[in-house]
């Protein structure tokens, strides 16, 4: 009887959550602008860039936004300076969005377009998020399809095309006036050109261009906790998250993401971000460091071996003016050390098993108004 | 008829009672908005700035074989 009653509860639950649907509605995103500096260093990879975004509502019930983001990349990684030589390349990435309030739903829908000399992709989005139980709940039901062609330096065209099909829902979940809960479950599965036309395998000790499956496709499923940690009285405030995603593909790669965050107000106009993350997997099923022989499928691709990686982040940010409800200005910066590790992938000859650690750094001027 | 069959009739008649507003009382929500100052606070969110997601999100994307359930929406590639 008892289990009854808990699923009685349950169900009243969701039942009220739909009666209270209507109650409130969902705001639109603020208007703000932002321009970033962005570098990545690590394992003979320098990318780095600017990037801006600007969004701006209008009629209370649309905001537009577009955005800019570059990545000049310098690339002497260990495989590419293995079996080929190094490059430099640039790509550009822009992006235009709606949001528009419906009711009490909101609707995102984003187009953008990444171009880089061998690579070229197409995305369009689509979310709606809507709030229920009194804005208790927030739900959120997005779908992308992205098209890429794929080149080769010295090949004229394409070399082929990959279509992506993206599914997300997620919920989250007030649950006390200090703490809120989140669930994501994204879904992406992929079909076409999915290798690389420049990646070599290593067959019985013979490099050979590596074949891919030309299908995957993958779940993650990700959930998360944040509180508010301030003891009564204290005026700086705090905050504490959790969270771990799951991941799974029929690539049986299966990966593990652990990461805690810990934000702190140091004094008025300072802010704390510092956030600790563990990440680890399992190898594709046609990966090899050497393949003692050769299948339909193999690939070197370090992405899909054995690997951990981990590192914390901090970010500094300060408001650098504000007149509040009118507009504030913020200046951050963030610097994150993240330490790479593979079980099964070796340099060169040597059968030691590969490690590196990479610097990341950005800084962001923005404003909401 | 046994309890495992009536229990998905029972549950369904539940939703809608709940939604419908009879029957039973539906719950209300327990933090209300007046309540929901702390969950506002800057110091909550993941980031306090946009573009910095795209960024790590494309960082671990190209050396990591999961990808998705991140909450940031990508694009593009710069993996070859």
């Amino acid at each position: 009887m008892a289990a009854i009653k808990n699923a009685a509860k349950v169900a009243g639950l969701v039942g009220g959550a739909i009666a209270a649907g209507g109650v409130h509605a969902v705001d639109l995103p603020e208007d703000r602008a932002e321009t970033m500096y962005h570098l990545y260093d690590g394992g003979g990879v320098i990318a780095q860039g600017p990037a801006v975004l600007v969004r701006k509502s209008m009629l209370d019930r649309v905001a537009l936004s577009g955005s800019w983001y570059v990545d000049a990349v310098s690339n002497a990684s260990i495989d590419v300076v293995t079996t080929a030589s190094k490059f430099k390349e640039t790509r550009n990435q822009g992006e235009v969005a709606l949001d528009y309030v419906v009711r009490d739903s909101l609707i995102h829908v984003a187009g953008s377009r990444s171009v880089e000399p061998d690579y070229q992709a197409s995305t369009l989005s689509v979310d709606l998020t809507q709030d229920v139980f009194g804005g208790m709940t927030t739900v959120v039901l997005g779908y992308s399809h992205a098209d890429d062609k794929v080149g080769e330096k010295g090949t004229p065209g394409w070399v082929g095309t990959a279509h992506h099909w993206q599914y997300r829902l997620g919920l989250t979940q007030i649950l006390t006036p200090r703490w809120t809960a989140s669930a994501n479950l994204e879904s992406i599965n992929d079909d076409g050109y999915l290798k690389s036309p420049y990646r070599l395998a290593r067959v019985i000790g013979t490099y050979l261009h590596e074949n891919d499956p030309t299908t995957r496709e993958s779940k993650a499923l990700r959930l998360s906790t944040t509180g508010d940690i301030t003891p009564e009285g204290a005026s700086n405030r705090r905050s504490v998250r959790v969270d771990y995603r799951y991941y799974w593909d029929t690539w049986n790669v299966r990966g593990h993401t652990f990461e805690v965050a810990y934000n702190r107000n140091l004094a008025p106009g300072w802010l704390l971000e510092s956030s600790l993350r563990y990440y680890r997997q399992k190898r594709a099923l046609f990966y090899s460091d050497n393949a003692p022989g050769q299948t339909l499928y193999f690939s070197r691709n370090r992405e899909l071996s054995t690997m951990h990686d981990f590192g914390p982040a901090v970010t500094l940010s300060y408001t650098l003016r504000s007149v509040p409800g009118k507009y504030d200005v913020k200046l951050s910066g963030t610097y994150q050390f993240i330490d790479f590790h593979y079980a099964d992938y070796t340099v060169g000859d040597t059968g030691k098993p590969y490690s590196y650690h990479a610097s990341v750094f950005n800084t962001v001027l923005s404003a909401t108004f | 008829m046994r309890l495992s069959r009536l229990l998905p009739a029972c549950l369904a008649a539940c939703v809608f009672a709940g939604a419908s507003g009879c029957a039973f009382k539906p719950i209300e929500p327990w933090v209300k908005p007046y309540e929901r100052e702390r969950l506002a606070d800057p110091v909550m969110k993941t980031s306090l700035n946009e573009l910095p997601g795209r960024q790590q999100d494309h960082v671990y994307t190209v050396r990591e074989g999961s990808r998705g359930a991140t909450g940031v929406q990508g694009g593009g590639c710069g993996c070859n």
